[in-house]
């Protein structure tokens, strides 16, 4: 490597070094929001409030109250009255009610169609839908249990038999914190970046580099070069604190995993060098960097919300979104394994993202004052 | 308003929205954002991709499938006849499940002996697999119901009624969109305030401020009002698409929404100039920016409700200004709250904004280094 680009890096490095909120965007910032995220974001209830009125207690009601209380998913509340459950729901003190009315038993025995008045709050969809499946599942276990006490067998048409693969306990966590990680990625390459080349416009230093022999793509390798060398190790210590604080299983490759960081850090850089390039102030910079990083990132990367539910026009959005892709590959390196017919794709887009923004920020960087 | 803290806030404004680029970043990305994110942001499945692996060749099978093939949430993409098969299409995400039927289905059904289906799910997004397999259950119980009836079955001693409130087809578009509306219009005063006075710093000109009869209270205010005014003028552009555009009802009161939405607006301006005025250059203020917006959006329950964290997070929330701004966004929107339900919430957003704000005036002159 020319002595040129060394010294470039060099002096990049002591830019680093001596405002130390780099280092701090590169090894602080992933460790707290990872810790924030690893612990605080979970879409797993448990111990939900729930009221449960019976009008008329019967060994039939018992063994469904029972049921609900063994559930580790209910924190059951019982009232007198369906008024009084009703009052709690309104204050928001439960989030749902079984009701078992006076008739429940007989009906249950004889006609056979006993309801089983189930209200849940609806205001948050997803927690409600939730909730749901939990009584649902409670419900099934009664009826179980009903016919082997009549001494058959619960005789459904068709019995469901599920199979959840790569993730069978459903836990949220083993798949948000991939997908945390990819959030993170975005954010510590666009702002290690974002505000470089802005800051040296400002400071009047980009003219005196320009008026020294170092070409354009020097000034610009020695700018992505220190940054991607923070970015991957913030990549690391990332991947650590998933395998070995919230232990996500990694199935795949490390290779796959650190090349794929590799390309979508490219890319990241860039995206953040061309916010700098074009804005030419670090406050605009900045403006832009918290605009169009971290929301998009969040919403539109298939991190939490599935992409494939989204109406047409916004996956086609997503597309120009780079932590898509990131999300893809790492979603499916921890829990699968190496699928070559996610990785390759995936990375692909990846690197034509990478090689997009840069090449953009290299036809703009010119060695022109206007 | 004396004339001379009018005048600062007019030069705050000018330094705000002289540049165009800056002019646009503060008008444009909000509204696009929530028309994006408001179809985005949804836990609800559509066009769900599924796989056929259908080994059987009667009636009873058509018939069951064919309930798959009637709803608008499920989008079958292929038949397959191995495991093997099934299994590549899972795994490159092709499928989100597949359906197996046996050869024995039909048979099974007419001979009065459940018939089992397996269903295979790909778990790396594990909440989309659960939502998922809930709609895969409610379309065989309806299955379930209707061949039980057809056929003689014996009912079930008990069935589930259930109902929601508030929001009785569970779209969680209602629940989203008004959480979207918390989150960009605390973007917006990030983005007015975060900056604002680390730029000043860099560029000197904070000095000469500090020289001038100004007294911090004022300068404080100075700093403060751009950031209240866009931030109400936007929050209303943003109510206004979430009512007129993706008709969430708005069913509580106005008056109920605006205090909220002051007395937010109140505490994100504070947190804001607090960062900025810690600053010392501008990528500072950036990272105190990101480190502040990114954890106040996680521990929102803006996505994830907070019931589900772990107690001392649970408690960590608490310091959050978007938290309560988020009841009070749901609780007016979709359960008709007024004023006087909505104390317990506006009281510690105003803590909030008069604690954060008080610090920032400090730090305009004790800067730790």
């Amino acid at each position: 490597m020319n002595t040129r680009l060394v010294g470039l890096m060099r002096k990049e490095v002591l830019q680093i070094v001596r405002d130390p909120s780099a280092i701090a965007i590169a090894f602080v910032l992933p460790v707290v929001l990872l810790l924030i995220f690893g612990y605080g974001v979970s879409l797993d209830a448990k111990h939900v409030p729930v009221g449960v009125v019976v009008d008329a207690p019967t060994p039939q009601t018992q063994a469904f109250v029972a049921g609900m209380r063994e559930s580790p998913y209910f924190d059951v509340r019982e009232y007198g009255g369906i008024a009084a459950a009703r009052e709690a729901m309104q204050e928001r003190r439960i989030n749902g009610i079984v009701w078992l009315r006076g008739d429940f038993s007989r009906r249950a025995l004889t006609a056979g169609d006993a309801p089983v008045g189930v209200a849940v709050n609806g205001v948050d969809a997803n927690d409600a839908r939730i909730l749901e499946g939990y009584v649902q599942g409670v419900w099934v276990q009664w009826l179980a249990r009903e016919a082997r006490l009549r001494g058959g067998r619960l005789a459904l048409p068709v019995e469901l038999q599920s199979r959840i693969w790569y993730n069978p306990a459903l836990r949220s966590r083993d798949y948000l914190v991939p997908g945390l990680i990819a959030v993170v990625m975005t954010l510590i390459g666009a702002l290690l970046t974002a505000l470089v080349v802005a800051r040296e416009w400002e400071r009047g230093t980009y003219e005196a580099l320009m008026a020294t022999p170092v070409s354009m793509r020097e000034i610009l390798l020695g700018k992505v070069l220190p940054y991607f060398v923070l970015g991957m190790g913030g990549m690391a210590l990332s991947v650590a604190m998933a395998l070995w604080l919230f232990h996500v299983p990694l199935r795949g490759s490390a290779l796959v995993l650190f090349g794929s960081a590799a390309l979508f850090l490219l890319a990241a850089l860039g995206m953040g060098l061309l916010i700098s390039t074009a804005a030419k102030s670090q406050f605009v910079a900045g403006l832009i960097a918290i605009i169009v990083t971290f929301l998009p990132a969040f919403i539109l990367s298939g991190f939490i919300f599935d992409i494939r539910s989204m109406p047409e026009p916004i996956q086609v959005i997503t597309h120009v979104i780079a932590a898509r892709y990131f999300v893809a590959i790492l979603q499916t390196v921890f829990l699968a394994g190496n699928v070559w017919s996610v990785i390759l794709p995936n990375g692909a887009a990846l690197l034509v993202m990478a090689l997009f923004f840069l090449g953009i920020v290299a036809r703009l960087s010119r060695k022109r004052l206007d | 308003m004396p004339a001379r803290i009018w005048a600062l806030t007019v030069k705050e404004f000018l330094a705000l929205l002289r540049d165009k680029v800056s002019r646009m970043a503060l008008i444009v990305p909000p509204i696009l954002q929530l028309v994006v994110f408001g179809y985005a942001a949804s836990f609800d499945l559509n066009h769900v991709p599924y796989a056929i692996y259908n080994e059987d060749s009667g009636a009873a099978a058509r018939n069951f499938l064919a309930r798959f093939a009637g709803t608008s949430i499920f989008r079958p993409v292929a038949e397959v006849n191995s495991d093997a098969q099934a299994a590549r299409l899972l795994e490159s995400r092709d499928a989100l499940l597949v359906l197996h039927l046996g050869p024995h289905f039909t048979r099974d059904l007419l001979l009065h002996r459940s018939a089992p289906v397996q269903v295979i799910i790909d778990g790396r997004n594990s909440n989309t697999a659960g939502i998922a397999l809930n709609y895969v259950s409610a379309v065989v119980q309806g299955f379930n119901e209707q061949w039980a009836a057809d056929h003689g079955w014996d009912h079930p001693p008990a069935l589930l009624k259930i109902r929601a409130w508030y929001n009785p087809n569970l779209l969680s578009r209602w629940f989203i969109v008004p959480g979207i509306v918390g989150l960009l219009t605390l973007v917006v005063a990030m983005v007015v305030t975060s900056l604002s006075v680390a730029r000043e710093r860099e560029a000197g000109t904070f000095d000469q401020l500090l020289v001038t009869p100004y007294r911090p209270l004022e300068i404080l205010i100075g700093k403060a009002l751009p950031g209240l005014i866009v931030g109400l003028l936007e929050g209303t552009g943003i109510v206004l698409i979430a009512v007129l555009w993706f008709h969430v009802p708005l069913l509580g009161s106005l008056a109920a929404l605006y205090l909220g939405l002051i007395f937010f607006l109140m505490s994100a301006v504070g947190v804001g100039l607090m960062i900025s005025a810690a600053a010392a250059t501008q990528q500072q203020g950036l990272l105190g920016a990101f480190l502040f917006l990114v954890p106040a959006v996680i521990l929102s329950g803006f996505a994830t409700p907070i019931a589900n964290m772990p107690p001392a997070v649970q408690y960590l929330t608490y310091l959050n200004p978007m938290r309560y701004f988020l009841v009070i966004l749901r609780g007016v929107f979709l359960e008709g709250d007024g004023v006087s339900l909505l104390w317990s919430q506006y009281l510690p957003l105003a803590a909030i904004g008069l604690l954060t704000m008080a610090t920032a005036a400090w730090l305009f002159r004790h800067r730790l280094y």
